[in-house]
């Protein structure tokens, strides 16, 4: 069963990386990041418990507070185009991208 | 049988992400990608029960390194430029080729992947795994063995993240104003209201499991660098939603200099009080009553060491990137 | 017996909503109702697969430390997920509202 539910899991996390891959926008790709950083932290979760190591949990958690700070970090960069300053970026040079 | 499987979709998933970074040229997608490679390689990491070192994966890869890039994304562009080629392939196809062989032929004297002969699994391995509980009194091995049978290779690796910090600050450092008077116009920004509002509730906790992480690296996964890691990405939140003004008053860049400094101090002075106490450099046997308490202490005090430099390493990395070219 | 039917029944949901989720990622045809269908599933989801866990592991270390990870994802998720839809309205993107042909790439 726990096989099943971490198939189904791969499954979206390949779906997912599609998204990534094919962008178009920036901000799909970022999604598809958040997303992506969200299924990695079920699919460990999951193997802790059909593997029965539960110290993989301690990961699962890691990710589930991490993965937040890389997203903010980059709609950030993305909105006001540096760390320091809080006026609007010129955001044509992220947005537009033909990857 | 499950986990072969899973391995191998894991596995072809890394390729595709590594092809396609190879391919794309805008360098804000590249980043993205390689946050995606991090979870892939840790969960990879996880299927082969290598949990202390997926966990310095998740800790450092998918946030950390990916704030470090954006760092210096922010710093140059984010278009790489498109090299026109004029001359044929094929020289470096070939030197590739060639060298690629002779690393091929090189690998087929090594032993076989997971081979229970191997010299690695007949000499210290055993060693270890038959001694380290009873030798240092820790439940996890890694620990004992980063920290005390290797603790000159930890201290090395210390040493140059406390390198890496210093160069960063001599090539980008200097002096800027902190301005202390004078809100944020960030914390004016009324589009954040939800992320700060979260931003609050979260560092607390981060920093609560950056601390468990430290004190319980001796029982489970996690030690000293990866607790540093977490730490520095708390406050790294703080400094994306709270700006870098207001991360500047919480923690002044002078004192995060400080420790960093403390940090690899207390790993070298350590090995130093051991060998007043009559030891061997970093052998904490000496360091208390009975052998096992001494381990367990010189291991702590390391590891705490390790966790202090690392966070403060860390994040003058960031906030010297962070703070490049503001007025 | 009812415990584990129960744990079985919100795994598979779970793991049939992250299909879902991941086909809604493909399916729609702008940023905001592919970020719409991806944070909406994704959420559910782990919460559904984390709970199925949960019941599985019985009340322990292992079930607190499955509540502090839902909690975090239950924070975290529909945040970056505002914050995302906020920074691309900011970044001049426009939502789609109208049905337009082949309008998969805005």
């Amino acid at each position: 069963m726990y096989t099943a539910v971490s198939l189904a899991i791969l499954v979206s996390l390949g779906l997912v990386l599609a998204r990534a891959l094919l962008g178009p926008t920036v901000y799909d790709r970022i999604a598809a990041v958040n997303m992506f950083g969200t299924k990695t932290v079920l699919l460990i979760a999951v193997l802790a418990f059909s593997s029965g190591r539960t110290d993989l949990l301690d990961i699962a958690l890691v990710y589930a507070l991490i993965n937040f700070t890389g997203v903010v970090a980059v709609m950030r960069l993305v909105t006001y185009g540096s760390f320091h300053s809080s006026r609007k970026a010129d955001t044509k040079s992220v947005t537009a991208d033909k990857g | 049988m499950i986990e072969v499987f899973i391995d191998i979709i894991l596995l072809s998933f890394i390729a595709v992400t590594a092809v396609a970074i190879l391919r794309m040229t805008n360098l804000f997608a590249i980043i993205m990608l390689f946050g995606i490679f991090s979870f892939l390689s840790a969960s990879l990491f996880a299927v082969m029960d290598a949990v202390d070192v997926a966990f310095t994966e998740a800790a450092v890869g998918a946030g950390i390194s990916t704030v470090l890039m954006l760092a210096t994304i922010a710093l140059t562009k984010t278009q790489k430029e498109k090299v026109s080629v004029s001359h044929r392939h094929w020289l470096p196809l070939s030197v590739v080729i060639v060298t690629g062989a002779v690393l091929v032929y090189g690998t087929l004297d090594l032993p076989a992947f997971g081979d229970p002969e191997a010299p690695a699994q007949t000499h210290v391995a055993p060693y270890y795994i038959d001694k380290a509980v009873e030798e240092t009194g820790l439940p996890n091995m890694v620990t004992s063995v980063l920290a005390s049978y290797r603790g000159f290779d930890t201290l090395g690796e210390v040493v140059v993240v406390f390198t890496a910090g210093v160069a960063v600050l001599l090539l980008l450092g200097g002096k800027h104003r902190i301005s202390d008077t004078g809100t944020n116009e960030i914390e004016k920004n009324e589009h954040s209201l939800i992320l700060r509002v979260v931003a609050k509730f979260l560092i607390p906790l981060i920093i609560v499991f950056a601390l468990y992480v430290q004190f319980h690296g001796d029982f489970g996964p996690g030690g000293g660098f990866q607790a540093g890691v977490i730490l520095s990405a708390a406050i790294i939140l703080y400094t994306l939603v709270f700006g870098l003004d207001a991360a500047e008053r919480v923690i002044p860049p002078s004192i995060l200099r400080i420790l960093a400094s403390l940090g690899v101090l207390i790993y070298t002075g350590v090995g130093i009080v051991t060998i007043l106490l009559g030891g061997n450099y970093l052998n904490y046997s000496v360091l208390g009553d009975s052998k096992v308490a001494g381990q367990h202490l010189g291991i702590l005090l390391v590891e705490l060491g390790v966790g202090i430099a690392v966070f403060a390493v860390l994040l003058v990395i960031f906030l010297t990137f962070a703070g490049r070219g503001r007025p | 017996m009812i415990i584990d039917i129960l744990s079985w029944i919100l795994l598979l949901g779970g793991g049939l909503l992250g299909i879902i989720g991941g086909i809604g990622m493909h399916w729609f045809p702008d940023v905001y109702s592919r970020q719409h269908a991806a944070g909406t599933t994704d959420t559910l989801c782990a919460m559904l697969i984390l709970l199925g866990l949960a019941l599985q592991a019985g009340f322990s270390l292992v079930t607190f430390k499955l509540a502090l990870i839902f909690i975090f994802l239950l924070f975290t998720n529909p945040t970056a997920s505002h914050a995302l839809a906020n920074a691309a309205m900011q970044g001049g993107l426009r939502p789609q509202l109208e049905r337009t042909a082949g309008g998969d790439n805005p």
